[in-house]
């Protein structure tokens, strides 16, 4: 689950991590009353979306308004507002339909003398998670790992013991940190490291990360996700989740037990099992198809399941075809084709429809789709199901 | 022989008076894998269709001996009863369980790790050597006994997998799967080992998907070390950067964990890519006849 910055900087303020002053703002109006309520010097107006490269990225048809604008008036923060709210922003992130921004955090400005990168990520490699930081803050750190990836530092942690001094003197050293400023990362990075911890996170990110004028340590961005697995853990955090901010007929799909990812195809893919239905949408290409989503209906699912999962996939206006791929463990094939004849009642099919049926109780359940009158191509292997949906498709 | 687990292998099931726990063990049991007992607190005395359940692991192992368990607990208490396990003297683990947190996984792995033991999983369908002991949920009836070593990050599509080489005639040493999540027990790694000193392993094939660079570190050991056939296919290569494809552990990130990259990797090792999933039992074929 991914939360708003200002929702992360509310948790590291908690957390003992610094930041600065700042108030979210859902009208102009609000806007300017905040920057007055910073105490009217300079202020920082940020879309909030759940998306990076904020500041870089730029609104549909106003390509001078940027996601990120630096205020010296009242007035300036409720035009950047203004510029902002409502509008569809486009960053590296978004893709090119943008995401809409219904709220902008304004933030007071502050002395910056050095802006630096901080992130911790799980390594998969050595299973723990590590902090990395980087001279480089302000810059993708993508960019940086591929360019310049002497200038990223990490240091590998023990999740029930945090970092340890001595590893903060390291990164410090590498980093060129001296004084009072050390002082402060030796307060900052543990904090950080417990704070990734202790609210399970999938990852934590701070850029810029930044020294102050005064030998501070400031926490300037934060881009935050949580591992969905720990949220029981957190009910707190639930209030944080912005449906606004994820794909509808995902959040249908979760809501279902199904595991669903959108694409840009227009053939329909249901199959059981994360790896087979990456397969089934990798076949449909390799044939010249184009697939529309990416759906896994797990392993136990049930007619109400599969036949709410049909209704996602046809309340897509791109569905041109639907592909049925099932290799029954402890799905059985009957009860897919149960729910194959239940959908083409109860949401009917008016795109071609292919299905392959293997595994447990295949028979069974081919059997019942030959003796149903629902228009159905069947296919003996993933090779034909491939095949024919796409030239039923028309590709 | 095979690996990890045979015909002697005495099988326990943590969880077992639950719905998948109760189900998945009677259809072991169903198999012909000696399921000896199960774990459930509280439940002591009393029985799953005349399979005893004991309070803890350890009253399990003392009374019946087991050597292997297959956990269905729910995620919240999945790490505490592999640690239970562990403890217990249990040499294969298997944990079955989906939505394991990652954290909790750290910790798991660093103890199995310092064991003699074998985690499998966790958010696997299992392991199973064909005709002789089945410790999971997959369907049976598809193995047969062979000459593949099986292993892969996915359910269903190992199915697929074995399917191809039991059509083929080739059959199955061992099948085990790894798990989808971004921390498992097990790597490629342990089992090319196994599989290389496997008499009855002939050829391995080797399942993988987006995400991670487990793939990348095992074409590189199979380059060095692995001297049987090896064929290998990839699922994902149209899953889109960023976006995890149902398992956990399958997302590409950074640009990371590409299908591309890892399919160079496994190539550049001499390994058969399967370009489809269709073609995986034929390119354990064409590696062996390389």
């Amino acid at each position: 689950m991914k939360i708003h910055e200002f929702q992360g900087k509310e948790l590291f303020r908690k957390a003992g991590v610094p930041v600065l002053e700042g108030i979210v703002a859902k009208t102009p109006e609000e806007a300017a009353q905040a920057y007055d309520k910073l105490g009217g010097k300079i202020a920082v107006v940020k879309s909030q979306i759940h998306a990076g490269g904020r500041g870089k990225g730029t609104v549909i048809d106003n390509p001078k308004q940027h996601g990120v604008v630096l205020c010296k008036s009242a007035d300036e923060a409720r035009a950047a507002a203004e510029g902002l709210l409502g509008k569809k922003l486009v960053t590296i992130q978004t893709g090119p339909e943008g995401q809409t921004v219904n709220q902008v955090f304004v933030e007071a400005g502050c002395d910056i003398a050095r802006e630096l990168y901080l992130g911790i990520v799980l390594d998969r490699g050595d299973k723990k998670p590590v902090l990395m930081v980087s001279t480089e803050g302000g810059m993708e750190i993508e960019t940086v790992a591929e360019e310049t990836p002497e200038l990223i530092f990490k240091e590998h942690f023990d999740p029930h013991v945090g970092l340890e001094p001595y590893q903060v003197r390291k990164l410090c050293k590498k980093l060129g940190i001296t004084g009072a400023a050390a002082k402060a990362a030796s307060r900052f990075m543990p904090a950080m490291c417990r704070f990734y911890v202790d609210y399970d996170c999938e990852m934590a990110e701070i850029n810029p990360l930044v020294i102050t004028g005064d030998d501070q340590m400031v926490a300037l961005d934060a881009k935050i996700t949580f591992d969905n697995n720990a949220l029981y853990r957190h009910p707190e955090l639930a209030e944080f989740r912005d449906l606004s901010e994820e794909e509808p007929s995902e959040v249908r799909a979760t809501d279902a037990g199904l595991s669903y990812v959108k694409l840009e195809g227009n053939i329909g893919c249901l199959v059981n099992g994360a790896g087979l239905a990456m397969s089934t949408m990798d076949i449909i290409k390799y044939h010249g198809g184009q697939p529309a989503n990416f759906l896994d209906v797990g392993g136990s699912a049930n007619e109400e399941q599969v036949t709410e999962a049909f209704r996602i996939l046809l309340s897509d206006p791109n569905v041109k075809g639907v592909l049925v791929n099932i290799f029954g463990g402890i799905a059985r094939c009957t009860t897919i084709a149960a729910a194959v004849i239940a959908a083409s009642k109860t949401v009917g099919f008016k795109v071609p429809l292919v299905v392959r049926l293997e595994g447990t109780e295949v028979e069974e359940g081919r059997k019942m789709l030959a003796e149903s009158d629902v228009d159905i191509i069947t296919a003996s292997d993933i090779t034909d199901a491939a095949q024919k949906i796409v030239a039923a498709t028309g590709v | 022989m095979s690996i990890l687990i045979n015909s002697d292998t005495k099988v326990i099931c943590q969880g077992i008076t639950g719905k998948a726990g109760t189900f998945h063990s009677l259809g072991c049991r169903d198999y012909g894998t000696k399921m000896v007992g199960g774990v459930t607190p509280g439940k002591a005395g009393q029985d799953v269709d005349g399979i005893p359940v004991f309070d803890t692991v350890e009253d399990a192992v003392n009374e019946t001996g087991a050597n292997a368990t297959m956990i269905f607990v729910p995620p919240p208490f999945t790490a505490d009863a592999i640690l239970e396990a562990l403890d217990a003297g249990i040499k294969v683990i298997a944990a079955i369980t989906e939505g394991v947190p990652v954290i909790d996984m750290v910790r798991v792995y660093e103890k199995v790790r310092a064991s003699d033991a074998v985690l499998i999983g966790p958010n696997c369908p299992g392991l199973i050597t064909p005709g002789e002991c089945k410790i999971g949920i997959m369907p049976g009836y598809i193995h047969q006994p062979g000459k593949v070593g099986v292993m892969s990050r996915s359910g269903t599509l190992t199915y697929e997998a074995v399917w191809q080489t039991s059509s083929l005639k080739l059959g199955q040493s061992t099948c085990v799967g790894l798990g989808g999540d971004p921390i498992v027990g097990t790597s490629y790694i342990d089992l090319l080992k196994l599989y290389q000193e496997d008499d009855q392993t002939e050829a391995i094939l080797m399942i993988g998907e987006i995400g991670g660079s487990a793939e990348e570190e095992a074409a590189a050991y199979v380059k060095e070390h692995v001297t049987k056939p090896v064929a290998a296919f990839i699922a994902g290569r149209t899953a889109p950067p960023g976006k995890r494809m149902g398992h956990a552990g399958a997302i590409i990130s950074g640009g990371k964990g590409t299908a591309t990259e890892k399919v160079k990797a496994l190539e550049s090792a001499g390994i058969v890519v399967a370009p489809t999933p269709a073609d995986m039992g034929k390119a354990v074929v064409e590696a062996m006849g390389k």
